[in-house]
């Protein structure tokens, strides 16, 4: 490092060539670092959760189970995630848009709120005082710590949120940059635009109750209630998809050399989350009182499935791009060949590649399914429903940060990586066991088992009830994939912070590739490639491969779709 | 020069990230949220016969 | 590149496949719209969230008369009541119990209040997993025709506090 880049604001990444600006990269470390230390917590209740559903197990008590649930549900679905993406907001404005971060001093304030309502909101859970589980819905009362600990929270999010935009404005009247941004800040703009509308949903409905928790207001209406706090819960998970298709397209550039096929599509995708994806936070009310068919077929269809649409063209655009720069590359074998030729072995990718097929094998199309006005009457609340979101939101969006932290790490923190074989196999024990854990739930819950019940032997009721055996051994997969998934989050979490704070230091060098030589030179040729081409399209080159899987998609779907019709038909009557 | 036309319509609404904000927020908040409140607050008492 | 400014006019339509996937998709996303507006109208089993405002103790009183005029048995000291066919009915979920026992006849039609006096309730009937959510205030009317015989249970699927695995219930149809 030489004098004047010690002190200047930014450093150049030896790898790619981009700017890192030192403020922006501090709360990026800061952020991610957090991220990992509340994915901990959350992955220890885990173990304590899968081993209690498994019936053979039922490892803990009653009351313990629901606590670790609570700790699992915040820890992951809010700390993991958000401090992750947080992460993600300060690099997508800074360095891909060649520009400073706009506030320092908002960046720290927004991390000692986030960091303070977080340790709070944990401590209160770990104390005993706010048995309410993640959606706290009243009127099941915390203790006023833990809705104040969630409050502060979002407020911080809230401003990391205004740094961003703040930057993407600065950037584009100081001219950082040249023409329009790029699609992984366009996609990270997306998903802070949602996050400002999920946050302020959670002011709505968390601020009331905290009055009343502390008795300076009477009681919230339960249905109002559940109306705003699914305006924060639903909202927030698609923050996770605009970021999870971010990071999507960030890998896919970064470890094959990959260019979107075509920039309009892939941001009027986006445009299409942003405009209407927020509506199906309806589908939680389903069968709820107090609104009526009108409002709720219209809001979970997202206004006519068109985010649906956007999901299936990411779904589609992101393995395209693939595909071609395979094929740029000479893989032109068969319909496949791209495929097989893949760079399996490198982490980053293959974590990308398994986080694509779960959400939309899995999570995509039982979400569409689950979320349909009348066949959700035979899902919710039932382990159906954590069986697709540990789809989407874990097998989905938890893989793809993973494999963004194997680039994250030695690009921003400039560390390499120990074990590197270890690395390799994680995405694919974490994925493994997810898909396991995930089946297992849906099965279960296509008998009715429940989600969030301590007993399913139903010991100590009045009148007996009880499952098939079937659904037990559902739950013992539950179980056993809960076993695989929590080891792979050990190695993950193992192995990034080994790193992080022990690993050798690449300063000054670029990254250690996670590929062969000879698959490195290639991809980082089509990046280099990708500067002049910039604009140009590959419209000559096919995309077979991609477009048999999606077909296969959408048949798999169609059918899965229809089954639950069927299934739904064999009801009672009822309206 | 051709290239240095202004862009197209559609290019210049995805460039514009206050238009999106705004509709971004406007949207659901109007199709779920506001409309979501009008369907609680009109629900009549019970009668319970 | 996703990690570069795209400059100039880059805003055209898709093309080749990538066009041809558009179409597909939306397609079937227009068939999945129609479908559920359809099934409103046609199908059999809808979620119209039919209901009302109700206090706690209005409720409770209703539901008791109910109990009293129609009760027909008793099991395990829980009441067994049945209604008249096509009338009303009412179920009460409260920490940690569905009751009464409803005795309902196969290919009538009633309409099933349910509410809770205390905290938020899930109502799911087993073996056949139809689910409803239950809110304090809100008098949740379904609109139910059994369709089959049997014994059957119900279950709590809300979290209700730390009794919530044992609140269970009960309707018999014959
Ligand atoms: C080792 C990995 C994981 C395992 C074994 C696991 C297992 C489980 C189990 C068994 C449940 C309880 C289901 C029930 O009884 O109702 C659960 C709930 C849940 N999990 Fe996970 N999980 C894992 C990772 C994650 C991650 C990474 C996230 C989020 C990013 C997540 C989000 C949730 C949420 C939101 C719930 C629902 C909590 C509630 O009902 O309030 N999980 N998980
Ligand atoms: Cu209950
Ligand atoms: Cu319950």
């Amino acid at each position: 490092m030489n004098a004047t880049q010690a002190i200047a604001k930014f450093r150049t990444c030896k790898t790619t060539g981009l700017r890192v600006f030192r403020n922006a990269e501090f709360f990026t470390k800061v952020n991610a670092v957090l991220a990992v230390v509340f994915l901990l917590v959350g992955a220890i209740a885990a173990i304590g959760l899968a081993l209690t559903r498994w019936t053979a197990v039922h490892l803990l008590g009653s009351v313990y189970y629901y606590r670790m649930l609570t700790l699992h549900g915040v820890n992951m679905l809010v700390f993991w995630i958000i401090f992750m993406e947080m992460g993600i907001l300060y690099f997508a404005c800074t360095t891909l848009l060649n520009s400073r971060l706009f506030s320092k001093m908002l960046g720290w304030i927004s991390l000692a709120l986030m960091g303070i309502g977080a340790l709070m909101t944990n401590y209160i859970i770990l104390a005993g005082q706010a048995d309410v589980l993640l959606t706290s819905y009243v009127p099941l009362k915390a203790h006023p710590m833990f809705y104040l600990g969630i409050i502060l929270f979002a407020v911080g999010a809230l401003i990391v949120c205004f740094n961003f935009f703040a930057t993407l404005y600065i950037a584009k009247r100081d001219e950082t940059y040249e023409g329009s941004m790029p699609l992984v800040t366009f996609g990270a703009m997306a998903a802070a635009i949602i996050a400002v509308l999920a946050l302020a949903h959670g002011a709505a409905a968390l601020i009331p109750t905290f009055m009343w928790s502390m008795g300076w207001i009477g009681p919230v209406d339960p249905g109002l209630y559940r109306l705003l706090w699914w305006g924060l819960g639903h909202m927030s998970q698609q923050i996770n998809v605009c970021a999870m298709v971010s990071v999507w397209y960030f890998m896919g550039t970064m470890t094959t050399g990959a260019k979107p096929l075509n920039e309009t599509v892939c941001r009027g995708a986006f445009l299409l989350y942003i405009l209407f994806i927020n509506l199906a936070s309806a589908h939680h009310l389903l069968v709820d009182p107090g609104v009526g068919p009108g409002w709720k077929i219209w809001n979970t269809s997202y206004a006519m499935y068109l985010a649906v649409l956007a999901s299936m063209i990411h779904g589609y655009t992101v393995p395209a791009s693939l595909e071609v720069a395979q094929r740029r590359k000479g893989f032109t074998k068969g319909i496949f060949g791209w495929f097989s030729k893949l760079p399996w072995k490198d982490p980053g990718f293959s974590a990308v590649m398994l986080s694509i097929i779960i959400f939309g094998f899995m999570g995509g199309i039982t979400g569409v399914t689950l979320g349909t006005e009348q066949i959700n009457i035979i899902a919710h609340n039932t382990l159906r429903i954590p069986g697709h979101f540990h789809a989407t939101v874990v097998g989905g969006t938890s893989l793809a940060f993973m494999g963004l932290a194997y680039y994250l790490v030695p690009l921003i923190f400039q560390k390499e990586f120990y074990l590197k074989g270890l690395a390799r196999i994680q995405p694919y024990v974490f994925g493994g066991g997810i898909v396991v854990m995930s089946l297992g739930m849906s099965f279960a819950g296509s008998y009715g088992v429940p989600r969030r019940h301590w007993d399913v032997d139903f010991s100590g009721s009045i009148l007996s009830a009880g499952f098939d055996p079937i659904a037990h051994v559902m739950l013992g997969l539950v179980g056993i994939g809960g076993i695989i998934a929590f080891l792979g989050l050990l190695l993950f979490i193992g192995l990034t912070v080994a790193t992080v704070f022990f690993g050798r230091s690449n300063e000054g060098r670029p990254m250690e590739s996670w590929q062969d030589e000879h698959s490195t030179r290639m991809k980082d040729e089509l990046i280099e490639k990708g500067y002049e081409e910039e604009g140009k399209d590959y419209e000559h080159i096919k995309t077979p491969g991609t477009l048999t899987v999606v077909i296969i998609f959408l048949l798999t779907f169609a059918v899965y779709y229809f089954a639950n019709w069927k299934a739904l038909a064999d009801l009672w009557f009822v309206r | 020069m051709e290239e240095e036309r202004k862009p197209p319509l559609g290019q210049r609404i995805l460039d514009n990230m206050w238009l999106l904000l705004a509709l971004g927020l406007a949207v659901p908040t109007i199709s779920y949220t506001l409309w979501g409140i009008i369907e609680l607050i009109s629900m009549g008492d019970a009668t319970l016969p | 590149m996703s990690i570069f400014s795209p400059v100039g006019n880059w805003f055209k339509a898709p093309t080749g496949t990538e066009r041809l996937w558009v179409g597909l998709a939306l397609t079937w996303c227009l068939i999945m719209s129609v479908t559920m507006p359809y099934w409103h109208f046609k199908g059999k089993q809808n979620s119209t969230g039919e209901s009302y405002k109700v206090e706690a103790s209005a409720f409770l009183d209703r539901a008791n008369q109910f109990i009293e005029s129609n009760k027909v048995g008793e099991e395990k000291g829980v009441p067994i009541v049945e209604p008249s066919p096509g009338g009303d009915a009412y179920l009460v979920g409260e920490m940690w119990r569905w009751y009464p026992i409803l005795k309902l006849k196969k290919g009538q039609t009633y309409r099933l209040h349910i509410s809770s006096p205390d905290l938020q309730h899930g109502f799911s009937l087993l073996p056949m997993n139809m689910n409803f959510h239950i809110l304090p205030g809100y008098d949740h009317v379904l609109t139910i025709t059994p369709t089959s015989t049997g014994d059957f249970e119900i279950i709590c699927n809300e979290f209700c506090g730390i009794g919530h695995h044992m609140m269970t219930g009960k309707i018999i149809v014959e």
